[in-house]
């Protein structure tokens, strides 16, 4: 099964690159950029087809390593 | 004094860490592998050095922190063990559990790889029984993500029980934004957990040592252990 985890800084936490590339986007004159905040990805294989074991799985690897929880969020999505 | 210094894939600075060991107590240091469950007998203080273990890969620290060996440096610093983490070291502090917070990207983005200013806030731990309180000394810091942050009531709880024990400042002990290299919370350079024995700090001490260095300001931070722990023995 194909599954997604993705880590977002939680909303208040300065965001230095995302800013920067705000920045960037602002001065490339892409129209209507208001705000941007920069995370990660990650494309996860799992192997067997239980979906709610697989999102247990993701959910413990989220919270084990993936993300910092301290200032990230995340998301799991098991895609199929 | 008998410390173990941990080495990670990755770390570069465990070699500068053991030598000011070695020239503060006269003791090697044993280098204890990653992939360690144990540390040896006896052990004193762990020192987790600078570096950056696993090419910082997913977050600095993260990778490492995960490390078989750190079981043991919780159970070590569960028992009232001293544990210093420098640079990459503190990052693997905080990503362990062993400090609260984390250390997020320099407020201006770019590599910070100079000498600052640092204000010791007080001198009845450890860490800084070598200085006074309010002294002002010179170390190096080398690193991109040294910011400290933390959610407010941390921030709060650190600052009411004094475990705050290093901050950025002008030469003369002046807080202030010009002085803060990479905008952390509170100009914060270095804090210790709830029970004073782990201590998490961006700037190298080990780094200014001995005379050819230009600077031995460092030394009172590793003098302090010694004397401590002979105070303890």
């Amino acid at each position: 099964m194909k599954a997604r985890v993705t880590v977002t800084l939680k909303s208040g936490i300065l965001d230095p690159q995302g800013k920067a590339i705000e920045g960037a986007l602002k001065s490339l004159g892409v129209d209507g950029v208001a705000s941007v905040r920069q995370g990660k990805v990650f494309d996860i294989e799992i192997a067997g087809t239980d979906k709610a074991k697989a999102e247990a799985a993701l959910k413990e690897a989220a919270d084990k390593l993936l993300a910092n929880t301290v200032i990230e969020n995340y998301r799991v999505e098991v895609v199929g | 004094m008998k410390s173990a210094v941990l080495v990670f894939p990755g770390i570069n600075r465990e070699r500068d860490m053991a030598r000011a060991l070695k020239l503060a107590s006269g003791h090697d240091a044993a280098m204890v592998w990653h992939a360690e469950t144990a540390l040896p007998a006896g052990t004193d203080l762990v020192v987790v050095p600078g570096g950056f273990s696993y090419g910082d890969y997913l977050r600095c620290g993260a990778i490492a922190a995960r490390a078989p060996v750190m079981d043991a440096v919780r159970a070590h610093a569960a028992k009232g063990g001293l544990v210093l983490g420098v640079c990459n070291g503190f990052q693997i502090l905080c990503e362990s559990g062993l400090l609260p917070g984390v250390l997020m990207r320099n407020a201006k983005l770019k590599f910070i790889c100079k000498d600052v200013h640092l204000r010791v806030e007080r001198s009845d731990s450890p860490f800084t029984r070598g200085y006074n309180a309010g002294q002002v000394i010179r170390v190096p810091v080398a690193h991109g993500e040294g910011n400290y942050e933390a959610d407010h009531d941390t921030v709060e709880r650190l600052e009411g029980d004094g475990r705050v024990l290093y901050r950025y400042c002008s030469p003369d002990g002046e807080l202030g934004d010009g002085f803060n290299t990479n905008g952390a919370t509170n100009s914060i350079a270095g804090i210790v957990s709830d029970k004073g024995n782990v201590l998490g700090m961006m700037p190298h001490p080990e780094n200014h040592v001995e005379e050819i260095m230009g600077c031995t300001d460092g030394r009172g931070l590793f003098a302090g252990l010694v004397a401590h722990l002979d105070k303890a023995a």
